[in-house]
């Protein structure tokens, strides 16, 4: 449904609404925000990252970095406000209440809101995931105000203003996007594009507690109860070290099996394009790229997968990204840190018993 | 019960090119598709059609051009087609969008009864932005459950439904009250193949047709691209890195290749190799 806005012309027909004045009732917004995400009394590393990355937005602006936990446990709430202080934060706003227990659109929404129009931040970000976006979309439309997706890119302009850069037409180019006449100038960001920040142990910073005034009575949605997913052979593809992948170079469902046995030797997660997802041969919790998994590892071998932006973005955190493609002129080339111009359906099975001799013989060596 | 299901009409990822010179979408002659993320939305509405008895009303904002789309929502089953579209519109972000899908689907309540549900997909492929539903569902004050993966039961009389959410680390039920907004995960049931029945109807089917007056939009400044709070002000495409990838360059058969290979690899990630060589180490032990 969401409708993508079209590029201004290249040329000529400067946009008048670029130039705009902030209206006056603005200006008073200062300071960057990041939402930060909890369930099950645990911090998702999301905004960790985010904190780290607003760190780094609220210095250019030269205002703080604030934090908001909300939940019902006050021991993991105090731990979640230390954690925030110590990747960045220099304000925590800490909201208590039975009734945030669980996560609820209809409650988050409502603390989000009014913490925003009490303490008026200029940015704010959360994680792109499914509770954040559940969120930043209802926040958004309450405040009448610009909200980015998944963004690869946070940046501060040379006249002050949020610089968001994301993947636009189904991933095939990139784009910058401003929110110039509104505030809070609203962003999410997925799960390992940006580095996770060192932590400094110690550091500390001022909380600041928010009656959020919920009854729980008065909320028509209930959690019933919550189904935990069984951790056998559910991808971890973001926090992996090692990660191979395989595209449509590799011609068939049955010859992704060369990228699973690779993985095996490496003890690596495995995963594939879009395209493999579109056709059936892997589940879509293993697709990497802009609308799948974005991933960090030390180590990334890519089989058959030409490179598109919507995939590039999505593998560009990698240390070594290693590319295995019939076509010199491939994209994936362009980016990659290595390369060989090989058949992956052929190459693979060598290249599993090349690791496999290379870790066996410094086995018995040593 | 009324269903409404949000669709849009999107082109074929697949077959975007962008031009290599001048960084423009090549639009000519790249087909159009329902986004594949609200096939699974209007599936749904179907079943709860087949099992409830309901009239499901298919909605998209678009060019005349989406009427293709929303005709091919009517052979999978869908009782009545309604497009949004003006020139206003042009240029929406997800703001200006939801505005004017609200006001359409105010009108369709006016004209065909209240929804108890309206259904959109996850995100669009185009867009990924998974915003405008959230909005909708803001701007009219419906319950808002977002990546759905099952309706575990409807209960009519009682005004109530119950779902299965997906959240990090497994499945939230959840209870509320209808009015609802809910946006399908994927892969949560398997679109049906559309009858020569339907098609034919829907050859012949009336489109019901809208502009931004028809749905009562006075104030045309939150339409469109004036009505958008966000400004893309650069498109451009991602620049190569400055340091050209290592070509491994190895002759002859594959595993003398692949030898190579190892070995460029251990060279540039030399913390990868004793990572696995201490693991190696230790499953001997």
């Amino acid at each position: 449904m969401a409708e993508e806005k079209k590029p201004a012309p290249a040329a000529g027909g400067g946009r008048a609404n670029t130039k705009k004045e902030l209206p006056e009732h603005f200006k008073a917004y200062k300071h960057v925000w990041v939402a930060v995400e909890i369930e099950h009394g645990q911090v998702h590393s999301v905004s960790f990252e985010l904190l780290g990355e607003g760190r780094k937005l609220a210095e250019k602006r030269g205002v703080e970095l604030a934090a908001c936990v909300m939940g019902d446990d006050r021991a993991s709430l105090e731990e979640a406000a230390k954690a925030c202080f110590e990747y960045g934060a220099d304000c925590v706003y800490v909201v208590q209440d039975p009734a945030l227990k669980h996560y609820r659109n209809e409650t988050s929404t409502k603390v989000l809101t009014d913490l925003v129009n009490t303490y008026q931040p200029e940015i704010l970000l959360l994680g792109a995931t499914n509770l954040g976006r559940d969120l930043a979309g209802s926040v958004a439309t309450t405040l009448q105000t610009g909200l980015t997706a998944d963004c690869t890119e946070l940046a501060i302009d040379d006249e002050g203003s949020l610089a968001a850069t994301r993947p636009t037409f189904g991933g095939s180019l990139l784009c910058t996007i401003f929110t110039l006449n509104f505030r809070p100038q609203m962003a999410t960001v997925r799960p390992r594009v940006l580095a996770m920040p060192d932590r400094q142990e110690g550091r500390t910073g001022k909380i600041i507690e928010f009656d959020p005034k919920l009854v729980e009575e008065d909320v028509i949605t209930k959690v019933l109860y919550f189904i935990a997913d069984r951790d056998t052979d559910k991808a971890n593809l973001p926090y992996a070290d090692i990660v191979v992948a395989g595209g449509l170079g590799l011609g068939s469902a049955e010859n992704f099996q060369l990228v699973k046995e690779l993985a095996e030797v490496l003890g690596a997660e495995y995963g594939g394009s879009r395209p493999l997802v579109q056709k059936g041969w892997i589940t879509s919790d293993r697709q990497i790229g802009q609308t799948g998994k974005t991933i960090r590892p030390k180590l990334y071998i890519a089989a058959g997968i030409s490179g598109a932006i919507q995939h590039r973005v999505g593998v560009e955190g990698a240390d070594v990204i290693v590319a295995i493609n019939t076509d010199p002129n491939a994209p994936i080339f362009e980016f990659a840190h290595l390369g060989i111009v090989a058949d992956a359906v052929t190459l693979l099975p060598a290249l599993t018993d090349a690791f496999a001799a290379r870790l066996r013989v410094n086995r018995l060596a040593s | 019960m009324h269903i409404v299901v949000c669709i849009k009409q999107v082109p074929d990822s697949g077959q975007i090119r962008v031009h290599p010179v001048t960084n423009t979408i090549m639009r000519q002659g790249v087909p159009t598709i329902i986004n594949p993320y609200d096939l699974f939305a209007l599936e749904e509405a179907l079943r709860l059609k087949d099992k409830l008895g309901a009239t499901v009303t298919v909605l998209t904002m678009g060019p005349p051009t989406a009427a293709d789309s929303l005709r091919k929502a009517l052979t999978f089953g869908a009782d009545r087609a309604v497009l949004l579209t003006d020139r206003y519109f042009a240029g929406s972000d997800t703001l200006a969008t939801s505005f004017a899908l609200s006001m359409a689907l105010k009108k369709v309540a006016e004209e065909f009864g209240k929804p108890e549900i309206i259904f959109t997909g996850k995100q669009t492929i185009d867009g990924d932005t998974a915003q405008v539903g959230p909005g909708i569902a803001k701007r009219l004050d419906y319950n808002q459950l977002t990546y759905i993966s099952r309706i575990v039961e409807t209960d009519l009389d009682g005004g109530t439904i119950r779902v299965e959410r997906r959240a990090e680390g497994g499945l939230q039920v959840l209870e509320t009250k209808l009015p609802v907004l809910i946006t399908m995960l994927e892969a949560s049931n398997e679109m049906r193949r559309g009858s020569i029945e339907n098609a034919l109807i829907a050859a012949r089917a009336d489109v019901v047709t809208w502009n931004a007056q028809a749905v009562g939009i006075e104030d045309l400044t939150k339409c469109g691209l004036r009505g958008s709070p966000t400004i893309v002000k650069k498109v451009f495409a991602p620049t190569a890195r400055t340091e050209k990838a290592q070509i491994v360059e190895a002759e002859g058969k594959a595993d003398a290749r692949a030898a190579a290979l190892v070995e460029a690899i251990f060279a540039k990630a030399p913390a990868v190799e004793s990572d696995l060589l201490e693991n190696a180490a230790q499953h001997y032990v």
